[in-house]
């Protein structure tokens, strides 16, 4: 079985989980004896420090098995991107390229900023980028991952004529806090519509499907994520904290989506009961500002420390020294970090509204807009050190379950599934 | 001649609230009335009602029919409070003359394990309590859980009790059957009846389960069963929670239509009788049992893992027992009944983690999400009952102050 797989660039340089989700599915089906064809946007443009943190990335170094040929299309896109965050990125490129190209950069007629001008022009570049780039490839199935995906994803199960499985990591409604944009709403809504078949993160991302798309259940499997059960990041190395406090961490991107503003009215409360605590945050993102502001209006902005965007290896350190990983999402359809969080022995205060919470048992739960209750479990998580050892071993012994190839055997199941009944459109 | 011994445990804690951080030193309400109420209710419906029914008919139907319950006081105190007439219809069943009543804790506490005194007062209690509502005194005793040992065996005795209830473990038995009576080791008057478990459980827990061999449990099939222990038993012990009938196993699994042939069925056989357990304690004993470790009628292990496993749970109880000295001596009986609320062996089965990834048995009716959640309401609720003995002290100081003042 040969799959074609749209999906995103691996980590380390990723923002989000989506990178880390593609490369543990490609990495546990072709463990399985499925040979996977990944086609991996990837912008080639010039190599500027600050932008490889965000965006691009050269050398791959992760190990794949054989079955795994990858293709890159070049493109600026990332995963959640929204159309402000493209024009920004669209017009640092842009300025760089400029530099870099020749200083007459605008008389040079060979040079071509390819790059769409917005971010719907840009899908719709990678669309047609993509769909020439796999014209010569022989796959059975194709299987693409999240919104900026799925017209590509289409478009080839139009030409090819082979059945489309598209994998849905979150929907526009989470990822907005139920404001989603009307174009991109529409866009994740055909793709599910018209695929053959729907995977979904968790339960609680199946249910929004259902609630905000109204596809039939049928249509949609639930797939959990795992973890590499051999990567187990909690050797016994001590990563000593500079701070002689306690440390509850924040980590992720600092959107409306991640909570973070209960967070910080959580860290206020928290202070109230146990003040030798620190409060870091790791992550960037357009609340970053609102959050430094309201702390700093509390009058707790001391208690915090900002870390900006981590890279992987400097994220497991920050887990070791923290406490307490806390995960307030609003709307976390699944939720990987806080698995990580686990391999790195860091016990996990999650939100009630995500697919994690659906799998790990051992875990504090809460209702994102329960600040009180974040607070009860913050305060006392601190205070008991028997309560604090007994979530930390349990969660870290339960943690050691997952594995990547029971969410890629299940894909499998699904491949197997569709390709069985599988018809083609009737003409 | 087999005698067969019917016990039937009836209890329900008062669950806790889900009690923050935010509510100590504010909110004395530690327990969840409400969902208290619904729940007995609930099951009061289910099982109570019809099962006590039953038992009335099948009493006054068989003549030889007899079986033991042991309630526990805050049982009987929400019956009287909330659901009466279920307190009514276990009167009238104990109004037979064949329903015999066992002592336990008033509070189904594991207090043998962490204070004497705190346990012979709750005897006491719950002594009283049976003579006050049913007017007769038991003289078997049975402990939380089925928790014994050898000193506990001893205890009791002391106590002036006649037998005493076990689990009849393979590990303590080996290869002897619990379808005799013992004598516990260093004892020379009290008896223990061991729970035959296989057989009790076969009710309890296999009932309506497809995939035992046994399914589906018959009346006739099991009267089968208790006369194959004709001529190497001379008792067979079914222990087991009430609630087994239309809770545990629900209506439509057949158990009411099973409990009501069963009488008829096992006395078919001319060798067989009912006996209720002081009678069955009046056996004499075939060999002492020797219980050097706690046992208990839980889970796989037999022990009090399920209460005391681990840290969460060992920390709880201690600082619930630590409290007692100054819990007594403020003389504040609202404050001693909540303390003693808190000793319901249930909160700390709450906080049991051994099975909780797998979602097991514990679950039932626990009102928490986690074993964590529930230690965490816990102890917020212990350090509002340290608040109010704090405060309680102070005034206490500034009225001897005041005193002296006078005086002076």
């Amino acid at each position: 079985m040969k799959v074609l797989m749209l999906g995103w660039e691996f980590p380390p340089y990723k923002s989000g989980g989506l990178g880390t989700a593609c490369k543990d599915l490609t990495k546990g089906l072709s463990n399985n004896g499925v040979d996977v064809t990944f086609v991996m946007p990837h912008h080639s443009g010039v190599d500027d420090r600050e932008f490889v943190r965000v965006i691009g990335t050269k050398g791959m170094k992760i190990k794949m098995g054989k079955q795994v040929g990858i293709k890159k299309v070049n493109t600026i896109l990332t995963p959640y991107m929204t159309s402000k965050s493209y024009k920004d990125s669209h017009k640092k490129i842009y300025e760089i390229d400029k530099k870099e190209v020749s200083v007459e950069f605008d008389k040079n007629p060979n040079y071509d900023f390819i790059y769409g001008k917005d971010l719907f022009s840009e899908v719709h570049r990678y669309t047609k980028a993509v769909e020439e780039l796999v014209r010569s490839e022989e796959f059975d199935i194709i299987h693409a991952h999240d919104w900026m995906t799925y017209k590509a994803g289409l478009v080839i199960r139009k030409v090819s004529g082979k059945p489309l499985v598209i994998h849905i990591h979150s929907t526009e409604y989470d990822r907005t806090a139920d404001h989603p944009n009307q174009r991109i709403e529409e866009i994740e809504r055909s793709g599910l519509e018209n695929a053959d078949h729907i995977i979904a993160n968790s339960n609680f991302t199946k249910n929004n499907v259902l609630r905000h798309y109204g596809i039939s259940p049928e249509k949609i499997s639930v797939v959990h994520w795992g973890i590499e059960p051999e990567k187990s990041y909690c050797d016994d190395v001590k990563f000593k904290s500079p701070f002689e406090e306690k440390i509850v961490m924040f980590l992720g991107r600092i959107t409306i989506q991640k909570g973070p503003d209960y967070f910080v009215e959580a860290a206020n409360k928290v202070l109230l009961f146990y003040p030798k605590v620190k409060f870091v945050v790791v992550g960037t993102g357009d609340m970053m500002q609102r959050m430094i502001d309201r702390a700093d209006e509390l009058g707790i902005l001391d208690k915090f420390v900002f870390t900006g965007f981590l890279k992987e290896e400097a994220v497991n350190k920050a887990f070791k020294m923290a406490d307490i990983y806390v995960m307030p999402s609003v709307s976390e359809p699944f939720g990987l970090v806080a698995l990580e969080a686990l391999k790195n022995k860091t016990p996990i205060i999650i939100s009630k509204q995500s697919g994690v919470s659906e799998v790990v048992k051992h875990a504090l739960k809460v209702d994102f807009w329960d600040i009180n209750e974040m607070t009860n479990k913050i305060v006392n998580l601190l205070e008991h050190k028997e309560l604090y050892q007994e979530l930390q071993e349990n969660s870290y012994e339960e943690v050691k379950k997952f594995n990547l190839d029971e969410p890629a055997m299940k894909c499998k199941d699904v491949y197997e599934k569709i390709l069985k009944t599988y018809k083609g459109d009737i003409k | 001649m087999v005698k067969v011994c019917m016990y039937f445990q009836v209890h329900q804690p008062y669950r806790m609230r889900k009690y923050n951080i935010f509510d100590v030193g504010n909110n004395q309400n530690y327990f969840d009335e409400k969902k208290n109420v619904e729940i007995l209710k609930k099951i009061s419906k289910k099982c109570y009602l019809p099962t006590n029914a039953l038992l009335l008919k099948l009493l006054n139907k068989h003549e030889k029919f007899k079986v033991a319950f042991s309630f526990s006081g805050v049982f009987l105190e929400q019956l009287e409070q909330y659901e009466p007439k279920v307190l009514e219809s276990f009167m009238s069943l104990v109004n037979t003359g064949k329903v015999e009543l066992l002592s336990e804790t008033y509070y189904h506490s594991l207090a043998y394990l962490y204070s004497k005194r705190e346990f012979k007062e709750q005897v006491d209690m719950h002594r009283n309590k049976i003579r006050e509502l049913f007017g007769v005194s038991p003289t078997v005793f049975r402990n939380t859980e089925l928790i014994y040992n050898n000193d506990m065996a001893k205890y009791v005795e002391n106590l002036g009790y006649k037998a005493i209830l076990s689990e009849g473990a393979d590990h303590i038995l080996g290869w002897r059957s619990p379808n005799f009576v013992y004598r516990p080791i260093g004892c020379n008057k009290i008896k223990v009846l061991m729970k035959n478990y296989r057989l009790s459980d076969d009710i309890a827990f296999r009932f309506s389960d497809r995939k035992w061999k046994g399914w589906p449990l018959t009346a006739e099939k099991f009267a089968g069963w208790i006369n194959n222990i004709n001529g190497n038993g001379e008792c067979v012990n079914l222990f087991m929670d009430y609630e087994t009938f239309g809770e545990h196993q629900w209506k439509d699994t057949g158990i009411f239509e099973f409990l009501g042939r069963l009488p008829e069925e096992i006395l078919k056989h001319p060798d067989n009788e009912f006996m209720m357990p002081l009678e069955i304690a009046k056996l004499n004993a075939r060999d002492m049992i020797d219980v050097h470790e706690v046992l208990s009628w839980a889970d796989i292990e037999r022990d009090l893992s399920a209460w005391m496993g681990n840290r969460m749970q060992q920390s709880a109880l201690k600082r619930l027992y630590e409290l007692e000295n100054d819990v007594k001596e403020s003389g504040d009986l609202r404050l001693i009944e909540n303390w003693r609320r808190l000793q319901t062996s249930d909160h700390f089965y709450y906080m049991c983690t051994k099975w909780f990834a797998d979602g097991d048995v514990h679950k039932y009716f626990n009102p928490y999400d986690s074993p964590y959640d529930s230690f965490i309401a816990f102890v917020n609720i212990i350090n509002d009952l340290v608040l109010r003995l704090k405060k309680l002290k102070e005034n206490k100081w500034i009225k001897v102050k005041q005193r002296g003042a006078k005086v002076a």
